[in-house]
């Protein structure tokens, strides 16, 4: 079975609200793809159907190969979900945080775990202090490092970046890529069209409850007549401006 | 999923005691209070009532060890409610977890936080002069009747912890639990009081409790009155647990 996200039909409402009219999708193994919409689309509710975390009102949502609504404990054990806060232990430390969802997956040799992913996101001299003293990118990369313990094969990550400053949404999009080149299938949301770009494999965009395109990038330019031709001057973007100015090395935060 | 209750529980409770061990201070005012009507009552009230025993602070302590409990579990709500408002309870209820582990590990956590303050009020009331002859049951009997009532409250906590819209609204149901005792047996007999208090004061669990610890300290019979006071404690916590449990899967599906 090479799809391991499959949505069929699924329909949520909210009292009279209705937020999902029946969405359809799916994620092959091992890629990344984007939820792309508007705040209020849907996109979250769709996440937490899919995480187990609410039943839906129609359709199916199958996930590694498990209904969420018939064996919800088979796809927790097959999904981390990363939502749209950061799930962290304040109080804890960084390292605290890890071992303890390592413990909860029921892995041996916590400490090691949370060492080596300490290591990995670059928390190891932060992996001592308290995560209220982290800064916001800090905390989504922890957040990211605690959803990877016990390699599960699906992945959730609801607006990633959202709130982050560049150089953390950086640093954010470089750990997603190097999930995804591990065989890890991603599900992002995002309400950025450019982290959409930048990331994914297969966009799809959901709009007032359904979804209305589905496709690679480069399918989803040619629904727009072809390109016009047009001589502008290369202007350095408010981005490159800024990331020049801070330093190039947080361009790669490894 | 339930063979791992006992480890998952260990897990968060360790969690959540670090929480206890990282803010001393939530344990300093819980016990705040209960010390100041316990210093109140003794040096300033306390000459002018007559409860027919020759120490104040002796009937007084257990009245206090109630309010003490009362005010403790006001924190369970408010951690329960901060676990809710950010990230942390979603991702745990989306993982292969025992999921009553989450509830298990905020109750034991409260039950743990309570004990220490309760502790903390006996080693200020025995500076202040109170004195028990009762021996190692008795102070069992009497440790078993706090530890069920903490249980009892804090099932209760878990309610508004849960279903609380504002941080506010978690932590204001425990106002009335604590003055409660005020109109029960604690503080003076209910002999004096008009018809109607005295009728509610008798009949409410606080009196019942207070005067079961009160007879275990004081190496009196107990009689049935402790039967009376063990039944509210259960009958509580049973009305409680249930309550509890249905705004919990009422939040989990």
């Amino acid at each position: 079975m090479s799809q391991t996200i499959r949505v069929r039909g699924l329909e949520k409402s909210y009292k009279e609200l209705k937020v999902l009219r029946g969405v359809d999708f799916e994620v092959a193994r091992g890629s990344i793809f984007a939820l792309l919409g508007s705040n209020g689309a849907g996109k979250t509710t769709v996440v937490r159907i899919l995480s187990t975390l609410l039943k839906a009102d129609a359709g199916t949502g199958v996930v590694n190969g498990f209904d969420v609504a018939a064996q919800p404990a088979k796809v927790r054990e097959s999904i981390s979900l990363t939502g749209q806060f950061a799930a962290v232990d304040e109080i804890l430390t960084g390292r605290e945080n890890l071992v303890m969802v390592a413990r909860l997956r029921h892995l041996k040799d916590a400490g090691k775990i949370a060492d080596d992913l300490l290591e990995r996101f670059s928390l190891t001299d932060a992996g001592a202090r308290r995560v209220a003293t982290y800064s916001g990118g800090m905390r989504r990369r922890l957040d990211i490092a605690m959803s990877l313990i016990g390699n599960p094969p699906v992945i959730f990550l609801d607006e990633p970046t959202t709130g982050l400053d560049p150089q953390a949404r950086l640093e954010v999009w470089a750990s997603v890529r190097e999930l995804a080149s591990q065989g890890t299938t991603v599900l992002l949301t995002t309400q950025y069209l450019d982290e959409a770009e930048q990331l994914a494999d297969r966009i799809a965009i959901l709009h007032e409850g359904k979804i209305i395109v589905n496709g690679t990038l480069t399918e989803l330019k040619q629904l727009l007549p072809p390109a016009k031709v047009e001589y502008i001057e290369k202007q350095p973007t408010l981005e490159d401006v800024f990331l020049t100015l801070v330093g190039a090395d947080s361009k790669d935060p490894r | 999923m339930t063979t791992h209750f006992f480890a998952d529980t260990g897990v968060l409770l360790g969690r959540s005691m670090r929480h206890i061990t990282r803010s001393v201070d939530t344990i300093i005012t819980t016990t705040i209070m209960p010390i100041m009507f316990l210093l109140l009552f003794v040096y300033v009230f306390g000459g002018a009532i007559q409860t027919g025993s020759d120490s104040y602070v002796n009937y007084l302590l257990p009245g206090i060890l109630i309010m003490t409990v009362a005010s403790g579990i006001s924190y369970t709500a408010y951690r329960l409610f901060l676990d809710m408002q950010g990230g942390i309870f979603e991702r745990f209820q989306s993982m292969p977890i025992a999921r009553s582990s989450v509830l298990w590990a905020h109750v034991l956590t409260s039950l743990v936080a309570n004990l220490c303050s309760v502790v903390v009020v006996v080693l200020v009331a025995l500076l202040m002069g109170f004195r028990s002859s009762a021996g190692l049951a008795s102070w069992l009997a009497v440790a078993g009747i706090v530890i069920l009532f903490t249980l009892a409250l804090t099932w209760l906590a878990v309610i508004p912890g849960l279903t609380a819209k504002t941080i506010d609204g978690a932590s204001a149901f425990a106002y009335p639990l604590v003055f409660l005792p005020f109109i029960s047996s604690a503080f003076v007999p209910t002999d004096g009081m008009p018809g109607p208090v005295r009728a509610f004061a008798e009949h409410q669990p606080v009196t019942s409790i207070v005067n079961a610890i009160r007879d275990l300290f004081a190496q009196q019979p107990v009689g049935t009155g402790i039967w009376v006071a063990l039944a509210w404690c259960v009958g509580i916590l049973i009305v409680t647990y249930a309550f509890a449990m249905a705004a919990y899967r009422r939040k989990i599906t």
